[in-house]
């Protein structure tokens, strides 16, 4: 259910979001959803690709520091409250989500959420009791090939 | 013939060479004595090289004694180079040393009197008298800068205001309610006062100020021609080190060329920092001192570290004691910030606490307001690297709290990417320091 995603550490510096995406680029890896978190001195891009190992490996080798995570890929309705459906979900059970960013799909009526949730574990329980769907890596990495 | 008045208290600046150097030996055969007899590791050495104190019968046999590093005051933390009982010492001071532990150093009744007279004499030199009101805000504490300079104004019969160092808004209020003629402080903080000064636009023509007397950190000529020019004081440079006796080892006359060295009191010689050969008059190397009258801690050919060299000419002051160059810099990898000493491998230290693994790291040292900027930049590894902002933002505070811990002193920490410190021959160069010449405030 959880999905590894790379985060790379950059500094807020003119220029440095290209060597990670060139490297990523020339290795043929596509980048499927991405966020950038930024502060006065630093940035974080965090990254979702297909293969994750493989990425990592060429990131670190083209000189990048990079971390793995899990978060998990929530389908969430692509309509006015669809975010505000899954959030009322979660907070009533104090779970709390560090981060998140969200992507549209190419088709159909959804969209998707990657979060990162401190308690992932018992989110994706209270999820699926909901009813709500959580990608595998297998329905995510297909997402945007259809 | 100069014929300006000699203030008594500098009579011994004017000593001819031959009174002065049979002071010097009589005092140095003493205090050599007393720290053979006194203190352990100085009688160890001497024994080793088959060396007694009668074997000192000239200034030239200082060469034969064996030197001593700051190390060996760390090393008998914190009373062990001590050549008197406790009962005699009547103050203790201290600084900070490699490794966090401080070094001590104390003072007997007449190493207090022998401090304030050099002060004394400091300040006469500088062009203070008893008619001057002198704001100190050198810090008061162990530090000796504070209570060095507080003892010396007084013997002088000045007027002190004892304000110590910070809160710029009440140094501003009371040097103008005052009437302040004379200031001591580091030439760092002094270079904020004038910035605060200039920001509450109530400007320099009300102050009475005249004169500054400069230590405790490095600082250059174009420094002095920056508060000369701003505010229209003669500026002075002074030096001392807390291992010698703190304040009042050398300092600037009026014509600011070169410092005197209070050579009734301390042995100056010139080595080559590598070989430890000594050196000729005028050629540059490191300052070693010796301490001629201090009881409770006897320093005999102290590496100061401090690079200068001998200005044989006499002074056309008038003073006979001998000068020094300013310091241009030093022999090992002590920096001065804000008046702290301070090691790369403190800082070393302080991240190695943080992180198991000592990261690539740099010191940039800077000068912002006139006020010494340390940052510390550490290059980002795979174990401290985490997704999350915050857990990053608490890294570089935990980065930063394990340095002020250390060193008593604020660090800006900022992370930075792998490989982005430069280094050559794969090794990281640790410090730059942005503050020399030309660095204006």
């Amino acid at each position: 259910m959880k999905l590894k995603q790379l985060s790379v550490f950059l500094e807020n510096k003119p220029g440095r979001l290209s060597q990670p995406c060139k490297a990523l680029a020339e290795a043929g890896i596509n980048i499927l959803t991405l966020c950038l978190a930024d502060t006065e001195q630093f940035g974080i891009l965090r990254l979702m690709v297909k293969e994750w190992e493989k990425a990592k490996s060429i990131l670190e080798q083209s000189g990048c520091v990079v971390n793995v995570s899990d978060v998990l890929a929530i389908e969430i309705p692509d309509r006015p409250g669809g975010l505000d459906s899954i959030l009322s979900m979660l907070e009533p059970n104090a779970i709390n989500i560090e981060y998140m960013y969200a992507f549209t799909l190419k088709r159909g009526n959804n969209a998707v959420l990657i979060a990162r949730i401190e308690d992932a574990d018992r989110a994706i329980k209270i999820l699926h009791q909901k009813g709500v769907t959580i990608l595998n890596s297998t329905t995510f990495h297909t997402l945007n090939l259809v | 013939m100069n014929e300006s008045p000699i203030h008594p208290d500098s009579y011994a600046d004017f000593l001819c060479p031959d009174e002065l150097q049979r002071i010097q030996l009589y005092r140095l055969q003493v205090i050599v004595q007393s720290a053979y007899d006194h203190v352990p590791l100085i009688r160890q050495r001497m024994d080793e090289r088959g060396l007694k104190p009668q074997h000192i019968k000239s200034l030239a046999d200082t060469a034969k004694l064996p030197f001593m590093q700051k190390t060996d005051l760390r090393d008998t933390y914190p009373y062990g180079l001590f050549a008197r009982p406790m009962k005699d010492v009547v103050r203790l001071h201290a600084s900070s040393g490699t490794t966090g532990k401080p070094i001590v150093v104390g003072y007997t009744r007449d190493d207090m009197k022998v401090w304030s007279s050099v002060m004394a004499r400091t300040f006469c030199a500088c062009g203070l008298s008893e008619h001057d009101v002198v704001q100190n805000a050198f810090g008061y504490g162990l530090f000796t800068g504070g209570l060095g300079a507080h003892y010396g104004a007084e013997a002088l019969g000045a007027t002190v205001i004892p304000i110590s160092g910070g809160n710029t808004e009440r140094q501003i209020m009371v040097m103008q309610d005052f009437g302040v003629t004379a200031i001591c402080s580091t030439p760092s903080y002094f270079l904020h006062l004038i910035e605060a000064i200039e920001a509450v636009g109530t400007g320099f023509k009300d102050l009475k100020l005249k004169i500054g007397v400069f230590g405790a950190e490095p600082w250059t000529d174009g420094m002095r021609a920056h508060i000369e020019d701003r505010i229209h004081i003669k500026a002075y440079d002074i030096y001392g080190l807390t291992e010698i006796i703190g304040p009042g080892v050398a300092t600037e006359c009026a014509l600011q060329s070169g410092l005197h060295v209070f050579e009734d009191h301390f042995l100056m010689e010139i080595v080559d920092p590598k070989t430890s050969q000594i050196l000729p008059d005028g050629e540059e190397g490191e300052l070693v001192l010796t301490t001629l009258s201090k009881q409770a801690i006897p320093m005999i050919r102290y590496r100061t570290h401090d690079i200068t060299s001998i200005i044989p000419e006499r002074c056309a002051c008038g003073r006979s004691i001998r000068r020094i160059n300013r310091i241009s810099h030093r022999s090992d990898d002590m920096m001065i910030i804000r008046g702290v000493n301070v090691f790369p491998s403190q800082i070393e230290a302080a991240l190695l606490k943080v992180e198991k693994s000592l990261p690539h790291y740099q010191i940039v040292l800077s000068r912002r307001e006139g006020l010494d900027q340390l940052e510390v930049q550490v290059e980002v590894t795979g174990d401290m690297f985490r997704d999350r902002v915050s857990a990053l933002e608490q890294l570089q505070k935990k980065f930063s709290h394990a340095i002020e811990h250390v060193l008593g002193l604020r660090a800006q920490v900022r992370l930075v990417e792998p490989q982005s410190i430069a280094r050559s021959q794969g090794k990281a160069k640790r410090v730059i320091d942005l503050r020399k010449e030309g660095a204006t405030p």
